[in-house]
């Protein structure tokens, strides 16, 4: 197969990969988008196979390493509980990164390979892209690492922080571009295997200052990183479809990062430079009073529900650590063969990943245009009987509009305490990640259930 | 005066993340999460890498120092395009309109 064909082919699976993405536009077109996603791939892999022309045993080995890995990826695929995806995604993340740093190894050990020089005696500009590519490949790996463990609760998701830790960072990040000049000039395979180790140091440290709920920036980051890795190999083995997947990824996941730090008004820097939590729960523990607050049970919620006209549930982290989905849709069932009229309201933040919550709801079969942004329905809940809080917290606090000394000030919230009555579904009275107070909790018109969100949002229905 | 050919690589990069920004800004925020999980997968392209890094060379010797990084790179790409997709579709299978009838 001649390059130029090889090119165009590389070409046309990049394209399909952009229509995978423009699927996502809506749910009745995703699901096209995500079958161009995968012609996209076997046509880059079959012409790969094509061009390289080697269909000794070496071909058949390459095949079964693919059925084998393949294997592994779709019984986990099966398997996975829809709750478990945030870390499902920052595991696969981490793969992504690994492969990055292997190719980049493989290209450095046998440039003749990929036609960019001999042994000792590699391009410049190839070296560069490559070293860019295997760094960022390496920081993805342990970072993505480090985001699984916390998502998993392996690790604590309490912030981990030192003295000079953001001198250690910077540090470290100077000496990267360092050791990637030294490569260029001699080519010493020291420098190399440096590089990748400090990177590898460098993931650990960049996530190990950042808290739980603050994943979803991070996810969001690493798949940005992600695609920038393969970009970085895509330039190296000249690539077309890997160039363009890498741009598109890494924009991507800088939008999703945008997004998140958006729905919690803070910006990227405060984010990644982590600590968020751990310095504001002392803050906040001393101007604590003990404050009266209306506690009801499960006859109440039913009884209040069941005589309004419409309700809003708003779902948080709470709600998937509960598995509660399953019950809410129940309990919502109920309610509407009451007449009462049900809709979903999602914060950008809610949950541990971008869209969390709707996903959830998605798996209990909620109808997914009942399931509304925080911008839709925010003007709703003025004129909404209840609003039925399981499992979110900050994102529901006036403070954030109302207190400018606040660490959340200025973060869009969902205004639950506009409706008639709050129904708060909450375990204790214990600040949330942000360790501050909710106001919502002493107000007139709000009900604290103190319950397991799955275990009360049952015992509503028992009683409806 | 010639262009040097990664000067194109470089246009079509930029211009790709260009139609990144403009196509992920019309993800519907609800899919948020299979995107994640889609990106996932088409980053594996990278396993085209991994293939002519196992394959080219000197076929004598199947595994050999400089081509086993190839053939992990294999493995870990093809765990993530299976996994990727076939998590997306699963993903993407749940999403429902509301049924008139009921």
């Amino acid at each position: 197969m001649s390059a130029n064909l090889l090119a165009v082919f590389y070409l046309i699976s990049g394209i399909l990969f952009i229509l995978a993405l423009r699927g996502l536009s809506s749910p009745e077109t995703s699901r096209k988008g995500n079958l161009f996603g995968i012609i996209g791939m076997a046509i880059a892999i079959g012409v790969t196979f094509l061009s390289v022309g080697n269909f000794s045993s070496g071909f058949l080995y390459v095949l079964i390493f693919i059925l084998v890995g393949g294997s592994i990826g779709s019984i986990i695929a099966f398997k996975i509980p829809m709750t478990a995806m945030p870390e499902l995604v920052a595991g696969f993340h981490s793969l992504v990164g690994l492969a990055a740093v292997f190719v980049a190894i493989s290209a450095y050990l046998n440039p003749e390979v990929f036609n960019i020089g001999s042994t000792g005696n590699i391009k410049i500009a190839s070296l560069i892209e490559m070293s860019l590519g295997a760094a960022i490949g390496a920081i993805t790996f342990t970072g993505s690492i480090i985001a699984f463990l916390k998502l998993r609760g392996i690790m604590s998701g309490s912030p981990i922080t030192f003295l000079g830790q953001h001198f250690l960072n910077l540090a470290l990040g100077i000496i990267l571009i360092g050791l990637i000049y030294y490569l260029c000039k001699t080519q010493i395979n020291t420098w190399f295997w440096t590089l990748i180790l400090v990177s590898f140091a460098v993931g650990v440290l960049l996530i190990i200052p950042i808290g739980g709920a603050d994943m979803p920036v991070v996810i969001s980051m690493l798949n940005s990183y992600s695609g920038w890795a393969a970009a970085g190999i895509g330039f190296t083995l000249e690539n077309t479809a890997l160039i363009i997947t890498g741009a598109l990824v890494g924009s991507s996941g800088a939008i999703l990062s945008y997004i998140m730090c958006k729905g919690m008004n803070r910006s990227f820097f405060n984010v990644i430079l982590g600590g968020f939590g751990a310095t504001d729960q002392s803050s906040s523990e001393k101007g604590k009073e003990q404050k009266p607050v209306k506690n009801g049970n499960a006859d109440d919620a039913a009884f209040l529900m069941k005589n309004a006209s419409s309700v809003i549930i708003v779902p948080g982290y709470g709600m998937a650590v509960a598995q509660a989905q399953h019950a809410l849709r129940e309990m919502v069932d109920a309610l509407k063969k009451n007449g009462v009229k049900v809709s979903y309201a999602i914060h950008p933040v809610a949950g541990r990943m971008p869209g969390h919550m709707n996903v959830l709801l998605a798996e209990a079969n909620v109808p997914y245009d009942e399931v509304f942004e925080l911008e839709e329905i925010n003007n709703d809940f003025a004129n909404c009987d209840v609003a039925y809080v399981i499992g979110a917290n900050d994102v529901t606090n006036p403070v954030a509009k109302s207190d400018p000394q606040s660490p959340i000030y200025g973060m869009p919230i969902l205004d639950v305490e506009k409706s008639k009555s709050v129904l708060f579904v909450k375990r204790s009275l214990s600040p949330g990640y942000a360790g501050i107070d909710n106001d919502l909790f002493y107000r007139d018109n709000t009900l604290m259930l103190f319950a397991d969100a799955k275990k009360m949002t049952e015992d509503i229905i028992k009683s409806l | 005066m010639e262009i040097d050919p990664f000067i194109f690589r470089l246009s079509i990069f930029i211009l790709s993340i260009f139609i990144g920004y403009y196509v992920v800004w019309s993800v519907t925020p609800s899919l948020h999460t299979p995107l994640m999980s889609v990106t996932n997968a088409i980053s594996s392209v990278i396993i085209v890498g991994a293939i002519i890094a196992a394959l080219a060379g000197n076929s004598e010797i199947i595994f050999n120092k400089a081509n086993i990084f190839g053939y992990l790179a294999i493995v870990l790409a093809a765990i993530n395009i299976f996994g990727g997709f076939l998590v997306t579709q699963r993903m993407l299978a749940m999403y429902k309109k509301k049924r008139k009838d009921k």
